[in-house]
């Protein structure tokens, strides 16, 4: 089974309350370093068979119809071997 | 008129805007968001509420109902429809109107009595306000900031597709203090605030909603 990852995010004029308070609760718990924060989405989608480009196509059209509001938010279609869940198992995080 | 109000699984204002409706004079019909029959309706109100309980976006999911399908074909050839609230995210979602509502910017849930100013009058739905007439409906919206590119409000003011703006203060960060738009025909209207729950003394803030409700048959005996 193959994998297909889509990444949305907010575009950057549009206003991300969601990211403005994760980043306004970061210097609260200690962190310094982060300059900002945008929230998005990542969905992992699962294929029968191989990724061809006809599949990439028809994600892509999954993705715009969809997945995103091209009017408020851009998106990536990119292959990825590995979930967060089992790159997280495999760091020992769960 | 047989105006339509169509309930979505999370709807939760379909009962109140099924009464509106009536109390405007007309007679309203029940529709269901699986169903793509329209039963002969004349108009259609996409009311208010969680519909699939605002997963992925406000009412992207909504927008792919048999339904609407019916309602978008519909739009296209001229027929009433208006969107309050959740309706207007549809109605967003769906590509009848330009632009799109995002969380609000204060990030909290508002609910209050808003003023507003009704701009446009020649819709269906407004044409029994007078031009630049101010009133007072309820607002309830977690997600009601009306965002869109420069180009395009620059076009919704151009064009005189503006319906309603907040007075005093804007209550969800919506850009030009626009709580409400309209197509260029004017047949499609969509609101943030919600007119339903105006339109009887005993409950809410009086009956300034009622408008959008009588606009209907105003039009249809002119």
């Amino acid at each position: 089974m193959a994998r297909v990852v889509v990444d949305v995010m907010p575009k950057p004029e549009i206003l991300d309350p969601q990211g403005k308070a994760v980043l306004g609760a970061l210097p609260r718990l200690g962190f310094d370093l982060v300059t900002d924060v945008r929230q998005g989405k990542r969905f992992e989608l699962q294929v029968d068979g191989e990724i061809t480009d006809a599949v990439l196509a028809e994600i892509d059209k999954v993705a715009e119809t969809l997945l995103s509001n091209p009017v408020i938010e851009d998106y990536e279609v990119h292959v990825e071997d590995h979930s967060v869940s089992e790159v997280a198992h495999e760091a020992g995080r769960a | 008129m047989k105006v339509g109000v169509v309930t979505f699984p999370g709807s939760l204002d379909d009962v109140d805007a099924r009464r509106a409706v009536s109390i405007g004079g007309n007679e309203a019909v029940a529709l269901w968001h699986g169903d793509e029959d329209l039963k002969g309706v004349d108009a259609v109100v996409l009311p208010g509420g969680f519909s699939y309980g605002d997963y992925l976006r406000c009412g992207a999911i909504s927008r792919f109902a048999p339904v609407m399908t019916s309602v978008v074909e519909a739009a296209g050839a001229g027929m009433p429809v208006l969107g309050i609230c959740n309706g207007f995210q549809i109605l967003c979602e769906s590509h009848l109107l330009p632009g799109a509502l995002i969380r609000n910017d204060h990030r909290k849930f508002v609910c209050r009595d808003q003023r507003l100013r009704i701009e446009r009058v020649d819709t269906p739905w407004t044409s029994a306000y007078a031009a630049g007439a101010e009133v007072t409906i309820v607002l309830k919206n977690g997600e009601g900031g009306f965002v869109a590119d420069e180009p395009t409000l620059d076009r919704l003011e151009g064009e005189g597709l503006v319906v309603a703006r907040y007075l005093d203060d804007n209550p969800n960060g919506s850009l030009r203090d626009i709580a409400g738009i309209s197509n260029e025909r004017g047949n499609v209207v969509g609101l943030m605030p919600h007119p339903e729950h105006a339109v009887e003394d005993l409950t809410g803030p009086g009956t300034d909603g009622l408008g959008f409700f009588t606009s209907l048959v105003e039009r249809a005996f002119a």
